[in-house]
């Protein structure tokens, strides 16, 4: 990873995930290629793309709801210090321990230090998205401390040494005759094998992994989550999830330790009703989440008696600063504009080198990151801009126009710097300034036109210009171009 | 009312028959167009590749060029959205209050070809005869950015001759995206195949959008498979007459 001097974020290292990947247009290169994942995508996202389409097609309400959400996060944002403080007391007041941490770097720290105050070297973890952004795993595994994860589909992604590609669906890009084989091959190493003659039938491989997991599930005494909301008036954390796994985490251990991001904060309880009405709706095409886990600090005799909340910023509070790109705070982590996304579905997660794939991933990493890295850098320009994801998201944030923006970051950070996109930009840019100076270049084309004849089109063509035609033709410039018709037919007239 | 025609840079160079397409319609529906022939390009290449500096000189002329007018009709649903839901954005970079004031004046007014048709002139059927098998793809900036809806399809259904037959997966993008044909040409290029193979699908003659620029990516793949669909402009299907096909 190469950073530049000129990146504004400070904490541009903080989210150091998949670092030293190539950037976007080489591994979705590569992806393409990949027959089989695009398989597995196309029909995976096409499936939750029309379930989801049926559930809210049926609410009469949705943008009223969808605009309520997107006011009610903004008003978490704007006011996140007071928000904050309010759910800090409750959740002292309620019997949690709460922890600061800035950066990732910090809030690993804290949980290594509160995983070996219990003296256990392995932890069971609920689905976090939080969690895989701090790369928390990771840096558990370094001080000897084994972090099983309990969602099947992060099962999957852990067992077969491999990076999630989707948000909700972390094995999306897995078929399930792969998923046979990695339990097949990795079970046994870290705990209970797959049973013999498992086939690929997805009971038999959903039967493997409860059994798989149900001993760590009752061995463990520390359990590890994140949260997808915690509500300030009443200090409550809430996980949404549809296994059950993760209430097995958040119930039976003593010790249960929470890795929250400031932004996951809603004002008050009543103002969950709007969120489980949009959250299953835009992630699984639900009416109604499976299982829905709340709880207010321990309960005596009951569920887990140590409660730790920590609170994460790495690079949060930079986001919050920028005003276009605030509204990325606003996400609830519902992967719905992954699930209709024309470029996800191709490229597939893991072609964004980072824990938050698909439109979200292109604008939410570089804003958290920075745009130091050429990864960073490419990921505002993987996108068409065709606003699907805007139209789908749940907290109505404007992807297109945050990718807009951060598009506008990446250049204004190297402006002073010329290359040859510069160039051509500012040459067609001056070019654009006065009609005369386009009516000369224009002349250039149509005498082009001229020479090429009775032709329609030309073939490949070398140069930069193979980026178009070494799949599609380009077409011969006309005779005459519309304002050199104008003045001669006096606007068709003559 | 004094209608100004935005033919848009890439037309006025690739694609004038869309721009004179357009002059004949409107001509045929009583609307005296003009060609203020200052304009130039609506900066939206620049905008979208992250060249706001460069963008701003360009939208200030767009303001200049236009202000004076009544509406403009753009023949490109991309540009009309830049115009429309761009321009605040670079007015605002600008800090040059004049723009902010001036954008907020002419992008209201500015409009896509079935939408000046159909809200500002409040027609349906333009007359038009166009006996072939065609099939429609709304491109991704006049459906979800100024929600032009079944405008076109409107316009199209009235079109006599016409053998309209719908696009499968229609409003999925064609993988144009401006600068991503070539920045990502690979992603580009699977899901325009796609869009291709949805087009081949319906054994439609002609396919046609409200953009070129979205017709030049579709376009370019139908070619280089020797596909025999040809492209048109909404316009140029709308500015077809019977005494024109005899």
């Amino acid at each position: 990873m190469t950073t530049t001097s000129s990146n504004p974020n400070p904490l541009a290292d903080t989210m150091p995930t998949f670092i030293g990947m190539p950037k976007f247009p080489t591994m979705a290169k590569e992806a393409l290629g990949n027959t089989q994942q695009r398989r597995n995508l196309q029909h995976a996202t096409h499936t939750i793309r029309a379930k989801r389409a049926a559930v809210v097609g049926e609410m009469n309400d949705w943008e009223a709801l969808r605009r309520n959400g997107a006011d009610t996060k903004d008003e978490v944002l704007a006011h996140l210090d007071t928000y904050l403080e309010q759910l800090e007391a409750k959740l002292v007041e309620s019997g949690a321990t709460v922890h600061w941490a800035r950066d990732a770097e910090e809030a690993n720290r804290i949980v290594i230090g509160l995983v070996q105050a219990e003296g256990v070297d392995e932890v069971v973890k609920v689905k976090s998205m939080a969690t895989q952004e701090i790369e928390l795993n990771e840096a558990l595994e370094e001080v000897g401390i084994a972090a099983w994860e309990t969602d099947l589909a992060e099962l999957i992604v852990q067992l077969g040494d491999d990076r999630p590609s989707h948000i909700l669906v972390p094995a999306i890009h897995r078929g399930r005759a792969e998923i046979r084989e990695i339990f097949r091959n990795k079970m046994a190493a870290v705990g209970r094998p797959a049973p013999e003659g498992m086939t690929d039938e997805p009971r038999q491989l959903a039967e493997a992994a409860r059994l798989h997991l149900r001993e760590k599930f009752l061995r463990a005494k520390v359990a590890i989550s994140g949260a997808n909301f915690a509500i300030a008036d009443t200090g409550t954390l809430v996980v949404l999830e549809s296994e059950g796994n993760g209430r097995m985490c958040l119930t039976l251990p003593e010790t249960l330790i929470s890795v929250v991001g400031i932004e996951k904060v809603l004002p008050t309880w009543e103002d969950l009703g709007t969120f489980m009405q949009l959250l299953p709706r835009s992630s699984t095409g639900e009416r109604m989440n499976p299982y829905t886990t709340m709880w207010t600090g321990p309960a005596a005799g009951d569920g887990p008696q140590n409660v730790h909340v920590v609170l994460v910023d790495n690079g949060r509070t930079h986001v919050l600063a920028d005003e276009v790109g605030r509204q990325g705070l606003r996400c609830i982590r519902c992967s719905a504009c992954l699930n209709v996304c024309p470029v996800y579905e191709r490229a597939g997660g893991h072609a964004y080198g980072s824990v938050y794939p698909g439109p979200i991933g292109a604008v939410l990493t570089p804003q958290l990151r920075g745009t130091g890295s050429a990864i960073d850098q490419s990921l505002p320009y993987a996108s068409s801009l065709c606003g699907a994801c805007f139209e789908v998201c749940p907290v109505r944030i404007d992807i297109p126009r945050m990718l807009v923006h951060l598009r506008t970051q990446v250049v204004d950070e190297h402006r002073g710097t010329r290359n040859a996109e510069s160039s051509a930009m500012q040459a067609m840019a001056w070019m654009f300034a006065d009609n005369r100076r386009l009516q000369k270049a224009q002349r250039a084309a149509t005498l082009g036109g001229k020479l090429l004849g009775k032709r329609t089109s030309l073939g490949a063509i070398p140069g930069p210009a193979s980026a178009w035609s070494g799949a599609r033709d380009v077409p011969v410039p006309p005779k005459e171009t519309f304002r050199q018709w104008w003045s001669r037919t006096d606007g068709g007239r003559r | 009312m004094r209608v100004a025609l935005f033919a848009t840079c890439f037309n006025d160079t690739m694609w004038p028959e869309t721009p004179k397409a357009t002059v004949r319609l409107l001509r045929r529906l009583g609307v005296e167009v003009e060609f203020p022939p200052e304009q130039t390009c609506c900066g939206q290449m620049f905008t979208n590749t992250g060249y706001a500096d460069e963008a701003i000189p360009l939208a200030r002329s767009f303001v200049d060029v236009f202000e004076g007018y009544d509406a403009v009709v753009s023949v490109s649903g991309s540009c009309t959205g830049s115009v429309r839901e761009q321009y605040g954005d670079l007015a605002k970079r600008s800090g040059d209050t004049a723009l902010v004031d001036g954008v907020a004046k002419v992008a209201p007014k500015t409009y896509e070809l079935s939408e000046f048709i159909v809200d500002v002139l409040g027609v349906t059927d333009v007359g038009a005869y166009f006996p072939h098998r065609v099939t429609y793809h709304p491109t991704c900036h006049s459906l979800r950015m100024l929600k032009v809806g079944d405008r076109p399809l409107q316009l199209l259904r009235e079109v006599r001759g016409i053998d309209l037959v719908d696009l499968p997966s229609a409003t999925e993008c064609c993988g144009f995206g401006g600068t991503f044909a070539m920045k990502n040409a690979d992603v580009s290029v699977a899901m325009g195949s796609d869009k291709v193979r949805h087009i081949r699908e319906t054994e439609a003659e002609v396919v046609v959008a409200g953009d070129n620029s979205c017709l030049a990516q579709i376009g370019g793949l139908l070619e280089r498979q020797r596909a025999g669909v040809r492209t048109m402009h909404l316009a140029e299907i709308l500015a077809s007459t019977e005494q024109e096909a005899s």
